[in-house]
């Protein structure tokens, strides 16, 4: 990893529809390097993947994220991983993070809706042997998400010509 | 009442800029794509603009010393100092002006006496020559060339010198071409200047915004620093134009002059916008926060972006190292400066900046703006593209 993979991945992370050519020309190196440079940081796990980020506001389907705290008895040999992939596992989870502080594992849950969220709190994760409890959190609303924001941003402001 | 009449001979001999017609043409036209612009299209980085309004609610609304602030003076000094190892005491060879468009003004008042000569590289930025006009002097044009990378030359300048000449400005990296000096062009300068007690009124503005090696000051070089008015600013390496800050740093005997006029016609800068200016280089010194390098970056990716499409469309154009500006040569097609950009926006809807305005030698030339997103500058090269393959035939 160099400063180039550092600009390459920037570079993505705003616009992963970039192609090499146009990606070459924006860091001053070749088609090819480019197309290499990405393929590298994929095979060394580094790009995990390409993905769309969507306004779900915007759905007719409705949908309903919330972010779950959860408290674990973490396992003899294998500490928290066991059950952190015990609950990744579920389709219904969208990011499973292991955290300092009040309460150990943070999850973010997608359902259709209230009651769905509510059944997977109720009938999957509640019950499981290690989780000793878990408080749920009903998102309302998205302002910003992976670094885009979600609300309207102003228009250039600047005046169109000017020394 | 006349009250024509009754203007100052001087004033009525400045010649309002060309660009300013180009932003009422510009202006009036619905879905302009505009390379125009001169100034950041990055919005001032959220911890500094936090840092305004914290002095605000603090209730700091009072004027701050003549000098600015001793924070922020303090926070030049030492930022001039880590960047290019120049030491000024920040009581006494440090200030803060409204822009550096106040402390160019400043140092014409107070270097220039009736009929003396200021050295203006051409083409530049648009306010010197009006600037040494109202200081009672007349400007002089350097020639620079789009061969040297529109750096000034020591055998120019020599050609230049004259009993009368009082002061020589030096505009790197240069709005509107995009040409740095490197260390051995300043060095071929400070030979010529050292056979000489001109001072030099250097606006180091775009100095955060260079692409290929840090900038270097002419302060920097061997016995120049005694002779050089350093002035820089916040608004294009933090995004900070509206904010108007800009500084000086000089020798104490230049300073306490420049001072002088500073107190009684603006009595000090913004309170406010000292605060977030102090933020914003702390933050910079701290390692805190890296948005100019960031910034830097992106302007760098276009301007690999720009010079790629302009030379793909048979614009012959120097590889700016600067600024974030680019400036193509335009004669190939047939048309004058202004008769391009003119033709340009009434037919393609996009707005760059006639090459004239900035000095006789920038006939020939259009300076294009790569302070703007990434998909506006596509948009503009396309429709750039179309007009200039209809030209060519």
């Amino acid at each position: 990893m160099d400063k180039t993979d550092m600009a390459l991945l920037e570079i993505l992370e705003e616009d992963a529809r970039r192609s090499p050519e146009q990606i070459g020309v924006l860091l001053g190196v070749s088609a090819a390097e480019a197309r290499a440079r990405i393929e590298g940081l994929e095979a060394a796990g580094v790009i995990r993947g390409y993905t769309v980020l969507v306004d779900r506001e915007h759905l007719e389907e409705e949908t309903i994220s919330a972010l779950i705290e959860v408290k674990v008895q973490p396992e003899r040999n294998r500490g928290f991983d066991a059950i952190a992939e015990q609950l990744y596992l579920f389709d219904e989870v969208k990011d499973c993070y292991l955290m300092s502080g009040a309460y150990d594992l943070m999850l973010i849950v997608e359902g259709k809706n209230i009651r769905a969220v509510s059944r997977f709190v109720s009938e999957r994760l509640s019950i499981l042997d290690n989780v000793q409890s878990c408080a749920t959190h009903f998102i309302l609303k998205r302002y910003k998400s992976d670094g885009v924001v979600f609300e309207k941003q102003p228009e250039d402001r600047r005046m169109v010509v000017s020394p | 009442m006349n009250i024509d009449a009754l203007i100052s001979d001087k004033v009525k001999s400045i010649q309002p800029s060309p660009i300013r017609r180009f932003f009422d043409l510009a202006n009036a036209m619905e879905g302009t794509v505009s390379l125009g612009i001169g100034e950041p299209d990055f919005v001032t980085p959220w911890h500094i603009r936090e840092a305004a309004m914290g002095s605000l609610r603090a209730g700091e609304t009072a004027y701050t010393p003549n000098a600015g602030t001793p924070q922020l003076r303090q926070a030049v000094a030492d930022y001039l100092y880590a960047r290019f190892g120049l030491s000024y005491d920040p009581k006494t060879e440090i200030f803060i002006t409204v822009g550096a468009s106040e402390a160019i003004d400043l140092a014409l008042r107070v270097l220039i006496d009736p009929g003396d000569e200021v050295l203006i590289p051409d083409p530049s930025y648009i306010s010197y020559s009006p600037g040494a006009l109202l200081a009672g002097g007349r400007s002089v044009a350097l020639p620079t060339y789009a061969e040297d990378g529109f750096a000034l030359r020591g055998d120019v300048l020599r050609q230049a010198l004259t009993p009368r000449s009082k002061a020589l400005v030096l505009p790197y990296p240069n709005n509107p071409t995009g040409g740095i000096m490197t260390r051995g062009q300043l060095s071929e300068l400070a030979a010529v200047l050292e056979e000489t007690d001109l001072p030099v009124i250097s606006d180091e503005i775009y100095g955060e915004l260079t692409y290929a090696g840090d900038h270097v000051s002419i302060a920097q070089l061997p016995g120049m620093k005694e002779r050089t008015i350093l002035i820089s600013g916040f608004s294009k390496a933090f995004a900070m134009t509206g904010w108007r800050l800009g500084f000086v740093a000089a020798d104490r005997r230049f300073v306490a002059q420049m001072l002088k006029v500073h107190q009684y016609v603006i009595m000090c800068a913004s309170t406010m916008s000292q605060a977030a200016a102090t933020e914003a280089l702390n933050g910079l010194l701290k390692g805190e926060f890296d948005d100019v390098e960031k910034m830097r970056r992106a302007y760098d990716q276009r301007r690999r972006y720009i010079f790629d499409r302009l030379n793909g469309m048979g614009l012959r154009c120097f590889e700016p190292r600067g600024a974030f500006y680019i400036f193509p040569d335009i004669t190939s097609t047939g048309l004058t400066s202004e008769q391009f950009a003119e033709a340009l926006l009434k037919e393609e809807r996009v707005a760059v900046v006639p090459g004239n305005a900035f000095g006789s030698r920038g006939e020939g030339f259009v300076r294009c703006s790569y302070a703007a997103s990434l998909k506006n500058i596509e948009e503009a090269m396309n429709r750039m593209e179309r007009f200039v393959k209809k030209r060519k035939g």
